[in-house]
């Protein structure tokens, strides 16, 4: 097994006096796609936004690369190379679908890079090249997804973090959506750490799953192996199939 | 910059440069209030209209920059145009120390703080505060400005030096507008926890902002000091950080020629009506009302405020014209 290229140790996060992570540790591997499962309230986008930097743990630590990232602001992470795209999207509406993209490699300077993730991810999500000059706000909902990751995926990360990509969205959008993340996976071996609410098309893209419930880690084991566990299926995959 | 833009404001210079040779000296020197009215208010376009950072305490800035040239120029004989840098400099670096640690509020709560801001800013005046500020009375005989040997007294020798500098600014704010720094404060505004995730400093720029508006704040304080000659804290009270509040809002926040225009209005319109005499700034209030309710984005919004509507009709077609395109047809491999 290579390094991890993120490692998370012990991570606790607090919101006010109430702590929300009670020790969380996970490893994700390069080229690897882990997803956290769980229900509402479990602290998957806890961990994920602690793992950006826009929460602060508590206790604990993050190393990306082997080195203690949990010490470094949000902004200077997505320079280290890990980049999110947001719960709820969080596109800029009243922006072009091109400003927003350009605004995801804003820690870049080397200009032909840049146009090369344009064209990257024009090419993953071609009707965003179709509404390049479309005000964000005016895209459905699928779209400003794609736009989001789109725009996570300008910042050139090594690490890839979605937060429930699916949300509200129509099943068939879900499907490209996931089909897009698998592509860029197995094409230029991007690291993802997904969060999802729907453990069945979640499992189906990631290699490895981790399943919290209320603040800590309460299994973790391969994609398939999870799918077919029965705690698993009864619980998040809606009984057996 | 769009020739349209380009035009309007050749048209404005042309007008402005020629002002004097048809008015008198009394609607000169309206003009002069206007220019300096206008380069506040792109001082606080910055921080209100750029950052989107509700500041009502401008004033704050513009009275550190106006008693910094008062003080110099009385006390030390520096000529008054030469402590127009140090008067935005040292507007700039009050301003750095007093918003540092409030940057992190929002909306309401900064507007709050930075009234608070303004108030003790006035006050520390009145009370002379290091013993320089002269107290209630303010500081008396400022030296008149002179530039290229010629001294600069007459409204319209201020109309020119004014405009000269609002010019400049309009130029340089433009620029600034395009620039990375511009779009940092954008995004900023549009969204911070979206921008801080995708990589911009937000504390950082937002201090910027908050820096460069008051160093533009106090470098129009220099120019106040030296026309009017005397200064005093009544002149940087809470009144004058609302008028400015008030330009940006009304000419369109973020829009440099919205902010333009509304500098215009907000200090021209009271003249305009002085023939209803006592009842001018009624009439002036209620103007202000209408207009916002009419027009609630400002009279020149920024660009994309203004197609919006043109942009969903557009995207409606387009998409109605699409269907039954799914997207997943789009993205397969």
């Amino acid at each position: 097994m290579p390094e991890p290229i993120l490692e998370i140790r012990d991570l606790r996060v607090k919101y006010g006096n109430v702590e929300a992570l009670h020790g969380v540790d996970l490893a994700v591997h390069p080229g690897e796609i882990v997803t956290i499962l769980g229900a509402n309230g479990a602290g998957k986008s806890t961990t994920l936004r602690a793992i950006s930097g826009l929460l602060q743990p508590s206790a604990g630590e993050i190393r990306f690369e082997g080195r203690p990232a949990h010490t470094v602001p949000a902004h200077e992470r997505v320079r280290l190379g890990i980049a999110q795209s947001p719960e709820g999207r969080r596109v800029f509406g009243t922006l072009t679908v091109r400003e927003n993209l350009l605004l995801g490699a804003f820690t870049r300077k080397d200009k032909p890079g840049i146009a090369d993730s344009l064209a990257f991810v024009y090419r993953l999500f071609p009707v965003l090249q179709q509404r390049r000059d479309q005000l964000a706000g005016t895209l459905s909902g699928g779209e400003q997804q794609m736009l989001a990751i789109g725009r996570a995926l300008m910042a050139r990360p090594r690490v890839l973090l979605l937060d429930e990509p699916s949300l509200g969205l129509a099943p068939l959008l879900v499907k490209a959506i996931f089909h897009a993340i698998r592509e860029v996976n197995q094409t230029t071996g991007l690291t993802v750490l997904l969060v999802e609410q729907n453990a069945r098309a979640a499992l189906k893209l990631a290699h490895r799953g981790y399943v919290m419930e209320v603040g800590r880690i309460v299994l973790h084991d391969s994609a398939q192996a999870l799918a077919a566990d029965p705690k698993v299926q009864s619980a998040y995959l809606g009984g057996r199939k | 910059m769009d020739r349209k833009l380009l035009a309007a404001y050749g048209a404005a210079a042309l007008l402005l440069a020629l002002a004097p040779r048809f008015l008198d000296a009394y609607w000169v020197d309206v003009l002069d209030n206007v220019g300096l009215y206008a380069l506040l208010a792109l001082s606080l376009n910055l921080i209100l209209g750029d950052a989107g950072l509700f500041n009502m305490g401008q004033a704050a800035f513009y009275a550190v920059g106006a008693y910094t040239a008062a003080i110099l120029s009385t006390r030390l004989g520096l000529p008054v145009l030469y402590a127009l840098p140090l008067a935005g400099l040292a507007a700039a670096a009050f301003a750095a120390v007093v918003a540092r640690p409030v940057l992190h509020l929002r909306g309401d709560y900064l507007l709050i703080v930075t009234v608070g801001l303004g108030e003790i800013v006035r006050i520390a005046l009145v009370n002379d505060v290091f013993g320089l500020t002269g107290g209630a009375n303010g500081i008396f005989g400022i030296p008149r400005p002179i530039l290229f040997g010629h001294k600069v007294k007459r409204p319209e020798d201020f109309l020119y030096l004014i405009w000269g500098f609002v010019a400049v600014t309009v130029f340089l704010f433009h620029r600034l507008e395009q620039s990375r720094f511009g779009r940092a404060l954008n995004y900023l505004r549009e969204d911070p926890v979206a921008a801080e995730g995708s990589g911009v400093d937000t504390v950082r720029y937002k201090l910027m902002a908050f820096v460069l508006g008051a160093a533009w704040a106090g470098m129009a304080g220099s120019i106040y000091a030296a026309k009017m000659t005397i200064i005093s804290p009544e002149s940087f009270g809470f009144w004058e950080s609302v008028i400015l509040f008030l330009i940006v809002i009304l000419g369109g926040s973020g829009s440099i020629p919205g902010v333009l225009l509304g500098a215009a209005l907000v200090v021209g319109l009271p003249e305009l009506f002085r023939g209803f005499a006592t009842a001018r700034m009624l009439v002036f209030g209620l103007v202000m009302m209408v207009m916002m309710v009419v027009r609630r984005q400002g009279l020149l919004p920024l660009r994309r405020v203004r197609f919006k509507a043109a942009d969903v009709a557009r995207a409606e077609r387009e998409r109605a014209a699409a269907r039954p395109a799914p997207a997943r047809a789009e993205v397969s491999p």
